[in-house]
């Protein structure tokens, strides 16, 4: 209520006095001075190749970005490719599943990592460990785990289990429970490590007045602690999303797509169109559906998070 | 077009600052397989021996998928190497139309170069309005089955003559345990329907589809046979068998694991290395034994235009070195390395192994345009697609695998 009634005070008093719009040009003018090459960048290299990006999917450009305009015809051929559906599917899939373990993992690992355990760094140290490497290694490593002649599979057939099998990257069918698992390992360290900075921000006195009310302990973690979090959560999500959208690089370490068409993912059919295919058309109008789902997700979202005024301190 | 010419800028500076005479050229290339690397080798030995320039080495890793954007970009984006290979075909047709490619066709009216290749239409993918803007080095063709005397050896079966008797041999093989076609993980499938198609369609079925971009000829007989042999094919495949290169399939041919495998002359390069012979370790069949010409495709070298005031130094020692990659002398000692057929026939091969005598007699009725020749790589990317599709899903019937190829064809330009 306070900060409300606070806001609503300043607010009128910045429209009320005479120069409103010059003192906000001048207020602080170093730092605005200071941000312009910052704006100038987001403006030329986001905007501005978005647009361009826009534009020229619209073309029938090939290894050169010098067509004419088509309508829609890269977008018709798009859907009626059936690479390209499947890259969407898996995209969703993994996606999904990824947020969700990730999100799921990495607070738990955080919770029993707040229990006030011994060696506490050294464990942070181990989990965190796999965020250290570039998707390409972690690509290489499990695709050497898994491969069913020489990793894992064969290991344990060599040493007796002649029926163990763990086939998921021969197998399309759980191909991209392969990459969710490599993805995992890789980015459930970097989950844990926000959500306990998270948790350890959290007042002690709040765990405090939970126990004196008799609050179960998983109780409070649930329905006060998490809660709480809303900010450290928001900020995973982003991070955990924007790492799903572009995912291409461990696909390209672990399986190049394969078997078959069973792993692809849509940036890699964006890259394979613009550069091997010399399709560039094509590929700008993949990119362009990469973003306009990247948008379909986020306004909303954006919306509610940052929409009502003054709702958030 | 201003960082173009900041770019352009410093690289002229640091080029500017090069010796006088005996000028460094950097040349990018993909040709990183043990065979490959020994053949290369050869150019720069010759190029620098003759000319007195210094060869300055940029392999690149990923073949032709990973290397070939790397090198397209860095023309584009002003930063062009001094010469550089790419495969035989259409990948670098936009750049020349964009002037980025320095024109050859001075030096090439020169040596008279259309007298002494064993083929003029070898020279059609570097023609563009007239003028010549790529020398190709060497021809290579897909067209071959590899079988394995070996695991014949095993199960006591003459080695086959023919693709026909290949297939008849696959399930004594497969109950002796030993893998029937080998094949590595990623691009080794891509060039293999485009083999079975010559092979088994006929030449009339290649020019009809690549040159004539014929959707009838797709739907006709001929096309279904070699559908159904792609499909044969993927009964015997699966993903679990894969190896991560074709390296590796040259080592199951030679231990006997798998009998047989479709993949390029250049895999010959790496079974003389693993110290194979022709005829008594492996089996070499050109044209699945079965056609009698063998469709070409090869690897070619451009000479990129240097930003304006690069020493004249360099430029002359593009000139040399354009010369001299179609030299008789680098001609032999390239090609005998690399397994693959040189392009002028003038010159002495009595070196050349079973293979590639094989090979030789067959350039007499000239080659079949590739795919690599004839469509553009739009639409070799969609029916690469296509096949791995095929290879793996087998939902999807010959019935759709046709008709799936014929609207891609009917769609090429």
């Amino acid at each position: 209520m306070a900060d409300t009634a606070v806001a609503t005070r300043e607010g009128a008093a910045d429209t009320g006095r005479p120069g409103f719009l010059k003192r906000t040009l001048l207020h602080n003018l170093p730092a605005k001075i200071a941000a312009i090459p910052m704006m100038a960048a987001v403006l030329v290299v986001f905007v501005g190749c978005t647009i361009w990006t826009v534009y020229y999917s619209f073309t029938n450009s090939r290894l050169l970005p010098t067509g004419k305009f088509v309508g829609f015809d890269q977008y018709e051929r798009l859907f009626s490719t059936s690479r390209w559906n499947v890259s969407v599917t898996n995209l969703i899939t993994y996606g999904v599943m990824s947020l969700v373990f990730t999100l799921g993992i990495g607070f738990l690992l955080a919770v029993l990592m707040d229990q006030k355990i011994r060696l506490e760094s050294a464990f942070r140290t181990i989990m965190l460990y796999p965020f250290a490497l570039s998707f390409i290694v972690t690509g290489l490593v499990w695709q050497w785990i898994m491969n069913p002649t020489l990793g894992l599979q064969g290991t344990m057939r060599n040493l007796g289990w002649t029926n163990f099998t763990f086939d998921w990257i021969a197998n399309p069918r759980m191909v991209l429970f392969a990459l969710l698992i490599a993805g995992l390992w890789q980015g459930v360290g970097f989950c844990m490590v926000l959500m306990l900075a998270g948790l350890r921000g959290v007042d002690e006195e709040i765990w405090k007045a939970a126990r004196v009310d008799g609050i179960p302990t998983w109780r409070t973690y649930i329905s006060i602690v998490l809660p709480m979090m809303r900010g450290v959560l928001v900020t995973a999500v982003v991070l955990i999303g924007s790492g799903i959208v572009r995912l291409y690089d461990l696909v390209v370490a672990l399986t190049n797509g394969g078997p078959g068409i069973s792993s692809e993912v849509p940036a890699k059919y964006v890259y394979n169109y613009m550069f091997s295919g010399g399709n560039i058309g094509q590929g700008l109008a993949a990119a362009t559906m990469m973003l306009v789902t990247v948008l379909i997700i986020m306004i909303p979202w954006a919306y509610l998070e940052f929409g009502g005024k003054g709702r958030r301190a | 077009m201003k960082k173009f010419a900041v770019v352009a800028a410093m690289a002229t500076a640091l080029l500017g600052s090069t010796s006088v005479f005996a000028a460094d050229l950097e040349v990018t290339h993909w040709w990183t397989s043990a065979g490959e690397a020994a053949a290369v080798a050869e150019f720069a030995r010759v190029f620098e021996e003759e000319t007195g320039n210094h060869w300055v080495d940029s392999a690149l890793a990923g073949s032709g998928t990973g290397a070939n954007p790397v090198i397209i970009s860095r023309i584009i984006g002003g930063d062009p190497m001094g010469a550089t290979q790419m495969n035989t075909g259409r990948d670098a047709e936009e750049l020349i139309q964009a002037g980025l490619i320095r024109d050859l066709t001075p030096i090439a009216d020169e040596l008279g170069v259309k007298d002494f290749y064993v083929d003029a239409s070898l020279l059609d993918p570097c023609t563009y309005d007239g003028k010549i803007y790529c020398f190709p080095v060497n021809i290579h063709s897909w067209d071959w089955l590899w079988l394995s005397t070996k695991a014949y050896e095993k199960i006591g079966q003459p080695v086959p003559k023919d693709w026909n008797e290949y297939v008849a041999s696959w399930p004594a093989l497969q109950e002796a345990g030993i893998l029937p076609f080998g094949l590595a993980t990623g691009w080794p499938f891509s060039g293999i329907p485009g083999v079975l198609m010559a092979g088994i369609g006929g030449s009339d079925l290649v020019l009809a589809i690549n040159r004539d971009k014929d959707a009838e000829a797709v739907r006709g007989p001929e096309f279904r046979k070699v559908a159904e042999a792609l499909d044969s094919l993927r009964q015997v495949v699966s993903p679990e068998t894969m190896v991560p290169t074709f390296g590796d399939v040259g080592t199951q041919l030679l231990e006997g694991t798998a009998a047989g495998n479709i993949h390029g002359d250049w895999l010959q390069a790496d079974l003389q290395v693993a110290g194979g012979v022709p005829g008594e370790d492996y089996e070499c069949l050109p044209a699945l034994g079965l056609g009698d010409q063998l469709s070409g495709g090869g690897d070619s070298f451009y000479f990129p235009v240097l930003p304006e005031g690069t020493d004249q130094a360099v430029i002359d020692a593009q000139t040399a070195l354009a010369k001299t990659v179609i030299s008789p002398e680098a001609q032999l000692a390239f090609n005998l390395k690399k397994g693959s057929m040189p392009i002028r026939t003038d010159i002495d091969l009595s070196g050349a192994n079973a293979c590639m005598k094989k090979a030789l007699t067959f350039l007499d009725k000239g080659l079949l345009p590739s795919g690599d020749f004839a469509l553009s790589s739009d639409t070799q990317q969609q029916l690469q697609d296509l096949n791995t599709e095929f290879l793996d899903d087998d939902s999807i019937t010959v019935d759709d695998y046709i008709e799936r190829y014929a609207s891609i064809i009917e769609s090429a330009d």
